[in-house]
């Protein structure tokens, strides 16, 4: 199957602005210290049509960056993310979106929704911009989209901080769908909900998905919930992919000593009768992403990284099972 | 069992707001004992935060404890005056918050804040003070620590900011910390670091924990007992190993079968239907009643907390050993 999202060589860097004093001083003749950020380096990716893609790793990876761009409201530094070959976003000095067949859903429900906006208002605003209904006609179609994520029509009479943040994050999802689109970006959509919120809006995910054929590119930092919806995952570290396969295979056996650590520092439920702490945590912590170390971003920590790791980049490489894996010394399953 | 070091009993904690009497905390009865790690479970509203804010009397208006008792070694927390309150907090029993970003002194370097945790209970010489800071900060996995007292907490990361929170915790050798969601703002191989170190250090010190978090795994690796709580009550209580295999409450039960991590992939997750009601207004009976499967006409009426040995359970009904089909994790 072809690719329906494909993300080609995408970096994104946040840079600084000097300050007045800073400028005064590099006038002056003092070397001021870089501050670019490097949220994204260098990523390729393909989401094919109906696939749910996770995409894990941990705060400052670079994850919610990738997604906004391949959602079309974050313009790329370099490369382009694109559905069906075209673009999802313009070029030029101010780019905007070119499409709305990709939209998103963000992880908190409470300053995603516009709280002076009746939630009928919030899901038929852009329905209604982009000519996909017309006004006489946004009532019904408000209130099929709410029953069809598990609220009831009436809702859209009332404001948002009439709800509770799992139906809220529904709204969000409602809005998001109200658009029609082929692709989904959800961001950590089950991050701020309670376990059993989180247990519902996972299951409206996979009934959306079957009903629907939605593509999604799911983000989140929970590997149990990432496990439990998506076919496919991507490990990100450090602003680039480290690992990719198929959800099952990379959790029975993941190749990338990042993802091992990953999954080991899970806690589990130990339903043993001794409750010991069962993992083995990763020593050290993320480097900074002003200054990421030369080579593989990961060697600081890695307890394989010898000499080419600190100098060489590793390149995505394809594995046995279909997966890929950038390390010069990738686990044996 | 010898005394235990903390005795809460019947403790009821409400807030007085616009709307009407909030019931935070409604009766909540338990025990710490010396150098043990308890577990305290639920989602948010369940009134856990809140128990372990009134076990330090760090509760402000509107918020009031309007009953029952909490004592350390036998001796009243509850109504004790501020000065007797101070000489505990910190000292005796001291607590470990959420956010470190939030709890940390953003102006004083993070050596002036353990010096003053320190002056508040004994005279040192600063010294003395420096020397016993620098052990903590050791102790807790911050290297080049003589260093970094000098530091403000800005330039820590946030699993360092909560490394310096728990050593300033643990300055005074106090017998219980109070930890409340201490690692729920951090990332997972952060949290595996903090985990492993705290339980290396409650036992090495002797230290009783009372490990306060939503998250059921990360209890069911710290504690050995655990207590869950909903709408403001203990609704179960056991060695966390079997709650956890065979929970007794409905609650507990759909709780553990909500988590992904617990079923096949790609399946429905067996949800509990319905949200946490609200505490301004609950049912009569069992709280948990309308969202439950098991309840009929006796749950109108509320039920005990009923004790069985180690266990007890508050439901008319309780899930019995064979129904409870929990998977085992992976």
């Amino acid at each position: 199957m072809s690719a329906l999202i494909e993300v080609s060589g995408v970096s994104k860097r946040f840079e600084a602005r000097p300050t007045i004093g800073e400028r005064i001083a590099a006038k002056l003749g003092s070397a001021i210290e870089s501050r670019t950020v490097f949220a994204v380096d260098g990523v390729d990716l393909k989401i094919t049509k109906g696939e749910v893609l996770g995409l894990v790793g941990e705060s400052g990876c670079g994850k919610s960056t990738l997604g906004r761009i391949i959602a079309g409201i974050l313009p790329p530094t370099e490369g382009q993310a694109s559905l069906d070959g075209a673009p999802v976003m313009g070029v030029g000095r101010r780019p905007v979106k070119t499409t709305t067949r990709v939209q998103m859903v963000f992880q908190d429900p409470f300053g995603s929704l516009d709280p002076r906006m009746r939630v009928g208002e919030s899901i038929s605003e852009g329905p209604i911009a982009h000519g996909l209904v017309t006004r006489a006609a946004a009532a019904t179609y408000i209130a099929a989209w709410l029953t069809r994520v598990g609220l009831p029509a009436q809702a859209s009479e009332r404001y948002p901080h009439q709800f509770s943040g799992g139906q809220r994050q529904r709204i969000a999802i409602a809005r998001a769908l109200a658009m029609q689109p082929d692709v989904l970006v959800c961001d950590e959509p089950v991050a701020s909900l309670d376990v059993s919120i989180q247990a519902q809006i996972i299951n409206l995910f996979l009934a959306l998905r079957r009903d629907l054929g939605l593509t999604m590119l799911f983000i989140s930092h929970d590997l149990g919930v990432v496990r439990h919806i998506c076919d496919r995952v991507a490990i990100m570290y450090l602003g680039r992919i480290v690992e990719t396969g198929g959800a099952a295979e990379i959790f029975a056996a993941p190749r990338h000593p990042y993802t091992r650590a990953l999954l080991d520092s899970v806690p589990k439920l130990v339903l043993a009768d001794d409750s010991l702490v069962t993992f083995r945590p990763i020593e050290g912590e993320l480097p900074s992403p002003l200054n990421p170390p030369p080579g593989c971003h990961f060697h600081l920590r890695c307890a394989h990284a010898d000499q080419r790791c600190r100098s060489e980049i590793p390149r995505l490489a394809v594995v046995a099972d279909g997966g890929h894996v950038a390390c010069h010394h990738p686990l044996t399953p | 069992m010898s005394t235990p070091l903390l005795q809460v009993r019947d403790l009821a904690t409400h807030f007085d707001t616009a709307a009407g009497v909030l019931k935070a905390v409604d009766g909540v009865s338990f025990d710490v004992h010396a150098g043990e790690i308890v577990g305290l479970v639920g989602e948010s509203g369940s009134g856990k935060s809140v128990t372990g804010f009134s076990i330090l009397g760090l509760v402000d208006a509107p918020g009031r404890i309007v009953g029952g008792s909490v004592k350390l070694d036998g001796v009243e927390l509850v109504g004790a005056g501020n000065a007797a309150l101070r000489a505990v907090r910190g000292r005796r029993i001291s607590m470990v918050f959420q956010d470190p970003s939030t709890t940390l002194n953003p102006v004083l370097s993070i050596g002036t804040q353990m010096r003053l945790a320190l002056a508040a209970h004994e005279r040192l010489s600063d010294v003395a003070a420096r020397s016993r800071a620098v052990e903590a900060l050791t102790r807790v996995g911050i290297p080049d620590a003589a260093r970094r007292l000098d530091a403000y907490p800005h330039q820590f990361s946030g699993g360092m900011r909560q490394r310096v929170a728990i050593a300033i915790a643990m300055l005074n050798r106090p017998q219980l910390i109070v930890c409340d969601e201490p690692t729920t703002a951090l990332d997972v191989s952060i949290q595996a670091q903090i985990l492993t170190e705290m339980k290396a250090l409650a036992r090495d010190s002797g230290t009783a924990l009372i490990w306060i978090s939503h998250d059921l795994a990360t209890v069911s690796s710290m504690a050995a007992r655990i207590l869950v709580m909903y709408a403001g009550r203990l609704i179960e209580e056991g060695p966390t190993a079997i709650v956890l295999r065979r929970p007794r409450h409905p609650y507990t039960l759909g709780l553990l079968n909500s988590l992904p991590g617990n079923a096949v992939p790609g399946r429905d997750l067996v949800q509990i239907p319905g949200t946490t009601p609200s505490l301004l207004d609950l049912p009569a009976g069992c709280a948990f009643a309308p969202r439950c499967t098991h309840a009929d006409g006796m749950c109108a009426t509320p039920p005990d907390l009923v004790r069985d040995g180690p266990r007890a359970v508050r439901c008319h009904h309780p899930v019995n050993a064979e129904r409870a089909e929990v998977e085992t994790a992976s």
